[in-house]
């Protein structure tokens, strides 16, 4: 199925606005993580725009899909999707870290509408979403959850004990991306502790796996689309990604994990950011 | 002679029946469904339990995820891996999100016996104590530990619930009434108090009966809540006694010991004595062969109770 123009180039939009969002909030915060957040946005902008059966105005419908941002540390991303989707203003994503902000450093459920699980300790959101898959189940409800992994979150042993568990379990309700930007704090994951063969792991763990350009939106929407029809399997979108997307100087560079731009770079990022704007 | 009931035969008792009076209740388990007795509400309920197999971390992650979805969710396994092997699940996934997650931990303490020191959790009771949100109840019967299963269900947020393996005898009549945070006073007594949980209630009023014949009169307690801890009767123990003892199948780092000085420290200062594992870990050996070697008997618990009302002056 081909995605029509017009909508690939609204979501492309989207997910430019989420990376000037991502740019000015980690700017003015002053820490924080660039580098995932960006390899990210477009994945994200693909769930919150387009596929999530979520309403801002009844954040707790517990009819609601779930989304949960197993990679924590990402929560720019999320929080700008959240504000752009009207969960809160878009002023208050500049209270980013800041003391009294329900905008926690990590996502925080318990402050935060629209956040469906806190996540920050790398490994733990898969699990959690198998708790919400089995428990649509169990109601006959018909939402989905998608979670959303980092490539070296998948170092953690807990992501193998739920990734055994969702496939046991035949958790079809369940689509999980993976953000394969190969980079972690210390360096390459193949260096600093090889997860890979990613694909072929998950897919020996009993999961549908599909693997796509993570910001081709086409292919997002296309490979999402398909996950939908995956019938008693859960499914893992490896999503091909480059940390720091769409921000030149931070591309594919390890230091941009956790550091932040000082005021010129955020003006030279803002700049760039702009000027690929459709 | 009444029957012995060890609590985690209890627990499956009171789960199974919590589960026909709520349907939100599910359980899970890792591989010890018959041991921790989860298999009664398994029987029953085959459709809202879930084993998830030896992976105790992602046992509590799911939990989480099934509570963040509306259910109660139950989790159990021996005390020595929920509370360790996944204790960074039980902060980060439960007690940080204050979720409906109910850990009913069985084979707590030395009395796991024979399996040895890998096995013995001597410390969970501290690290549960110390995670914000969370409720822990150590009961020492099968009424106690009915109470707890019911007041875990009913209450919002995560419970710890530590359970053992050996049996014991009841500790209170009929008309018995489980309140959270409440200790229950077992035996009066008005020279020194000995506040107890799990199965060492049942050895604090063997304790009594000895002291008495000496003319000690032991108050006994039961506190099967350790948070929220009651101080108001620790205090009152200690105002009305001017002595106390703690008796706990437990390290005295940072369980009722720990817990009880705490608060007597900062209310009313008096001489107190902790029984318990004393910052060693236990080894293999029969149950009540442990309990005589780490000091956990009736003749332990008299002779440190003669030591407070000394100290008393």
């Amino acid at each position: 199925m081909e995605n029509s123009e017009k909508e690939l180039a609204v979501l492309k939009a989207a997910a430019n606005e989420i990376r000037q969002d991502i740019i000015r909030m980690l700017g003015t915060a002053g820490s924080g993580h660039p580098g995932g957040s960006l390899s990210a946005a477009d994945i994200v902008t693909a769930l919150y725009f387009k596929f999530l059966r979520i309403d801002p105005e009844n954040p707790k419908n517990p009819d609601r899909d779930r989304f949960i941002l197993s990679k924590g540390h990402a929560a720019p991303v999320l929080y700008s999707a959240l504000a752009q989707r009207g969960y809160f203003k878009r002023e208050e994503l500049l209270t980013l870290r800041k003391l009294g902000s329900r905008l926690q450093g990590h996502p925080d459920m318990k402050k935060l509408p629209g956040v469906d699980m806190s996540t920050g300790s790398l490994g733990q959101g898969l699990s959690a979403a198998n708790g919400m898959a089995l428990a649509g189940r169990l109601d006959s409800k018909d939402y989905r959850v998608y979670v959303l992994l980092g490539d070296g979150e998948t170092q953690e042993g807990q992501v193998w004990e739920a990734a055994m568990a969702s496939a046991h379990y035949r958790l079809d309700n369940l689509t999980a991306f993976l953000d394969h930007n190969r980079l972690q704090i210390d360096g390459p994951i193949e260096e600093v502790m090889s997860p890979e063969p990613l694909a072929d792991k998950w897919r020996a763990f009993g999961w549908d796996v599909q693997v796509i350009d993570g910001h081709d939106m086409n292919q997002i929407l296309q490979a999402v689309e398909r996950a939908l029809t995956v019938k008693g399997k859960p499914q893992m979108i490896v999503a091909e990604t480059v940390k720091g997307k769409g921000v030149s100087f931070m591309e594919n560079q390890a230091g941009w994990h956790g550091s932040t731009p000082n005021q010129e770079q955020t003006e030279k990022a803002l700049a760039e950011l702009l000027a690929n704007k459709l | 002679m009444t029957k012995k009931v060890a609590t985690r035969e209890a627990y499956g008792r009171a789960l199974a029946e919590l589960g026909k009076k709520n349907s939100a209740v599910v359980v899970l388990d890792a591989d010890l469904s018959k041991s921790t007795k989860t298999a009664d509400f398994a029987k029953v309920f085959p459709d809202r339990f879930f084993n998830m197999g030896v992976a105790e971390q992602n046992l509590m992650g799911t939990a989480a995820g099934l509570a963040a979805a509306g259910k109660i969710a139950f989790a159990s396994t021996f005390a020595v891996f929920a509370a360790g092997r996944a204790f960074d699940q039980i902060r980060n996934s439960v007690a940080y999100n204050r979720l409906n997650v109910k850990i009913a931990a069985t084979h707590a303490g030395i009395t796991v016996g024979e399996d040895g020191g890998s096995h013995q959790a001597i410390e969970d009771i501290a690290l549960m104590r110390s995670l914000p949100n969370m409720t822990v109840f150590v009961p020492a019967d099968e009424a106690e530990t009915a109470g707890a299963v019911e007041a875990a269900a009913q209450m919002n947020g995560p419970v710890y619930i530590r359970l053992g393996r050996a049996g014991v005898p009841p500790i209170h009549g009929e008309g018995f009434r489980f309140e959270t945070g409440k200790a229950v006073v077992v035996r009066e007594g008005r020279d020194a108090a000995v506040i107890a949980t799990g199965i060492m209630v049942t050895v604090a009023l063997e304790a009594a009966v000895t002291l008495a014949k000496e003319g000690i009169e032991v108050r006994i307690i039961s506190m099967h809540t350790i948070k929220p801890l009651d101080v108001k009767t620790i205090v009152s123990a200690a105002r009305e006694t001017g002595a106390l003892v703690t008796a706990e199948e437990h390290s005295v780092i940072g369980g009722l010991g720990g817990a009880v000085s705490e608060a007597v420290c900062e209310n009313h200062p008096v001489p107190l004595k902790r029984l318990g594992i004393q910052d060693e870990f236990g080894e293999s050996g029969k149950p009540d062969e442990l309990l005589v070697k780490f000091g956990l008997t009736a003749a332990a618990i008299a002779g440190a109770v003669r030591e407070v009302v000394k100290r008393k002056g």
